[in-house]
């Protein structure tokens, strides 16, 4: 079986010990140069440390290493030889809930980490709601500094029967707990001797092994078209391919496909790539559809199934988590929304309430989101858009707004209920 | 029965396909950087991929330092010609002799380089420059964007950067900003080359190991050509070795290596431990964050 791509995303509380256990993962899988590892002893020596300090390995720009804090998304890549690993390493602090939405976006797992001597805070809290609100089908909760609370078997029950009761109420698909010691690598990547009582597998081989091809939507067949080829050299003249990265479902040349918004029918002539025509197409293959009528269709269209069609709606109601700083989302305000392939205006009609992310309460009071808020909204949109419900489907289900002056992306939004029939 | 599940190398390279794509729908006046380096032979490659049968919709663009390796310019060139591709070349020793540019005094062309860069992007009104920068290359750019946003003076500034949420990507820019775009962000140095031996890409030679004429320099091993000839007092010796990195033929060192077809590079790369950059790059040695300054500055 070939080996496949897994994208993680981290989440933790300051000093819980994050940097030094994506340290221990890229370290103990041999994923570090020696001239990183050399940098990192020598920093470490300078500051007197009398170990080297995994932590540094994760480090970022020298604006934040001179501050002593890490702000934005960072990315950092292993492989073992079952999997290659991408991971969004998303730190704490004030921006910490923006950071953990756009780490979370794309991520098949969200690592959260605790200090098992605090156990569970408001923050492993949030970090869970987000994880869900992301859709992150698997999270694995790994509580850390099992060395400090002497390897208890009792204390890392106790943090998982709690944690696991929160979780019900958010409705975690899949949800695994690991004791750890990231500086000493208990269960890191090596079975702890020191926890003979568990009888879980170890962060990295469950990480290893993690299921993932179920997640993916194979069902609902859409396909936004990104980008129309016609060449105009001699030999391939007549040839107008519609290219696109299949959202979800699977196509195949002869299937009937219907085009939004026109609504014309079509049938699947063939499904072509440089490297010549395939049988089928799913997620995430980058491909170039021929259709054997000739309708129009241009970017920001969708292909899909006439018997599974998406929502076809100019009012969306969604979740936004708010990105910016300078600004706060209010209503009346507008902005351009870009949602699949397509690009439109979108105006605030309603803010129906704003989610406290530590204690999931709703304030229908709110009249405004500010930087790492998060709300539930009605837009109302210039042009339809062809939505489903984020939970189903997180390519058709996400988009993101964009300050009309400034141009800065303010805002992620995730599609809740839709309405009317598709 | 298929299991609908890519391989990283087909996941990778989709993702890659679908930046290209998107860019070329977006924006004004795209144009893709070619260093003649292997991110940006494969990148060209992706580029291809993401179009066929049509041509690549946008234009190359070459950095000429003036210090190139022959071997690389010819592949260039057949390059350029084989896709049907115009060659935009922003001339550094042209720069330096209309005196926009001085040398600087350790021969050094790296940094001078970049407002000639910024000044040929400008003259063309590219709003988009393709790079083959990776993430895993350098810490400072572990945290760079897909879609890294450039002010009216081509500088970076880490703090003014966009976030990217799935894979919504927001290009939109003012009159005079650009956007620089990394499509092969989330390769790895051993991804590139396990691409290069699966796809049967044609590679320049300095790539695969050979006996070549060396001397040692700081404990680097320099080639001797006109780029770097011996100086007094040196002595050359005879080893097999081969380049991880192709820069400024002045500047970039060889490696020790027996790997003289690509299977044999990935072997090595899969069993090295140590970065391509602390290998064989005498400019990425001065400090630590010698990297983020030159981005800041304008370069990639
Ligand atoms: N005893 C012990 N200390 C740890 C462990 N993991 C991290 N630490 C220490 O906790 C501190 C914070 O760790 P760091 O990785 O920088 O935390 P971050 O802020 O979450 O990235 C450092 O002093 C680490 O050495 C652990 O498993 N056991």
């Amino acid at each position: 079986m070939p080996m496949d791509l897994l994208r993680l995303a981290t989440a933790g509380s300051v000093d819980d010990g994050k940097s030094t256990l994506i340290g221990r993962l890229l370290y103990d899988s041999k994923s570090l140069f020696t001239d990183q590892l050399d940098a990192v002893e020598r920093v470490s020596r300078d500051r007197g440390n009398d170990y080297t300090d995994l932590a540094l390995l994760t480090d970022g720009l020298r604006a934040e290493r001179e501050q002593g804090i890490t702000i934005d998304v960072a990315y950092r890549y292993f492989a073992t030889p079952r999997r290659k690993f991408i991971i969004a390493d998303t730190p704490g602090h004030i921006q910490y809930t923006r950071n953990m939405v756009t780490g979370a976006s794309t991520a098949d797992v969200a690592l959260i980490l605790l200090d098992a001597r605090k156990g569970i805070t408001e923050q492993s809290r949030r970090h869970a709601f987000l994880a869900t609100l992301l859709g992150v089908p698997h999270v694995v909760v790994c509580v850390n500094k099992m060395d400090l609370v002497d390897f208890d078997e009792g204390t890392f029950d106790a943090i998982r029967d709690e944690f696991s009761e929160f979780a019900t109420r958010l409705r975690v698909r899949d949800m695994t707990f690991i004791p750890v010691s990231a500086l000493q690598g208990d269960n890191v990547v090596t079975r702890s001797e020191r926890m003979p009582w568990f009888d879980g597998s170890p962060l990295l081989s469950h990480l290893e092994r993690l299921h993932v091809a179920s997640d993916r939507n194979l069902v609902d067949v859409r396909f936004p078209v990104q980008y129309v080829v016609r060449p105009q050299s001699y030999d391939v003249l007549d040839y107008r391919g519609y290219a696109g990265t299949v959202a979800s479902g699977v196509l195949k040349p002869g299937d009937r496909v219907v085009a939004l918004p026109s609504g014309l029918e079509s049938t699947i002539a063939s499904i072509d790539t440089a490297d010549g025509p395939v049988d089928e197409a799913y997620p995430p293959m980058a491909v170039t559809i021929t259709l054997t009528d000739e309708i129009d269709i241009s970017r920001g269209d969708m292909l899909c199934r006439p018997a599974n069609m998406p929502n076809v709606s100019q009012d969306i109601d969604a979740q936004v988590c708010w990105m910016d700083e300078s600004a706060t989302l209010m209503t009346g305000r507008k902005y351009a929304i870009k949602h699949t392939t397509r690009w439109a205006r979108a105006m605030v009609r309603e803010l129906s309430y704003r989610i406290d992310v530590n204690t999931l309460h709703r304030d229908e009071t709110a009249d405004s989101l500010a930087l790492n808020e998060i709300g539930r909204v009605m837009l109302r949109v210039t042009q339809p858009l062809f939505v489903d419900p984020y939970q189903q489907n997180r390519q058709t289900g996400s988009f993101i707004l964009v300050d009309e002056a400034s141009n800065k992306t303010v805002a992620a939004g995730m599609i809740g209920r839709t309405h009317g029939g598709g | 029965m298929s299991t609908h599940i890519l391989s990283e190398l087909r996941a990778l390279e989709a993702e890659s396909i679908h930046i290209f794509r998107e860019v070329a729908a977006e924006m004004q006046r795209p144009c893709l950087l070619f260093s003649g380096g292997k991110d940006s032979i494969v990148m060209l490659h992706v580029a291809r991929k993401a179009f066929a049968p049509a041509r690549i919709p946008f234009p190359v663009m070459h950095v000429d330092t003036g210090l190139n390796f022959p071997e690389i310019l010819a592949y260039r060139d057949r390059w350029i010609e084989k896709l049907g591709l115009k060659l935009v070349v922003a001339s550094v020793p042209d720069a330096i002799e209309r005196g926009f540019v001085k040398e600087e005094p350790n021969g050094s062309r790296n940094r001078i380089q970049t407002p000639v860069l910024l000044e040929t992007a400008e003259q063309h009104r590219f709003d988009a420059l393709f790079g083959g920068a990776r993430r895993d290359e350098e810490k400072a750019r572990a945290k760079e964007r897909v879609f890294s946003f450039r002010d009216e003076f081509g500088q970076w500034d880490p703090k003014n950067q966009r976030p990217e949420i799935w894979s919504l990507y927001n290009g939109k820019v003012h009159l005079g900003q650009s956007i620089r775009v990394f499509p092969l962000s989330n390769w790895t140095e051993l991804d590139v080359w396990t691409y290069i031996a699966t796809e049967g890409i044609e590679i320049p030679e300095l790539y695969l190991a050979k006996e070549r004429d060396v001397v040692e320099r700081d404990g680097m091993l320099y080639a001797v050509n006109v780029f770097t000839p011996r100086r007094d007092g040196e002595a050359a010796r005879r080893v097999l070795c081969r380049y991880r990195t192709v820069g400024d033929a002045n500047l970039t060192a060889a490696v020790l290596s027996d790997a003289d077809t690509v299977a044999k590079i990935v072997d090595e790369i899969a069993a090295v431990r140590i970065t391509e950059r602390g290998a064989t790059r005498g400019d990425d040695r001065t400090s630590e964050t010698s990297m983020e300054d030159r981005k800041k500055e304008g370069y990639f």
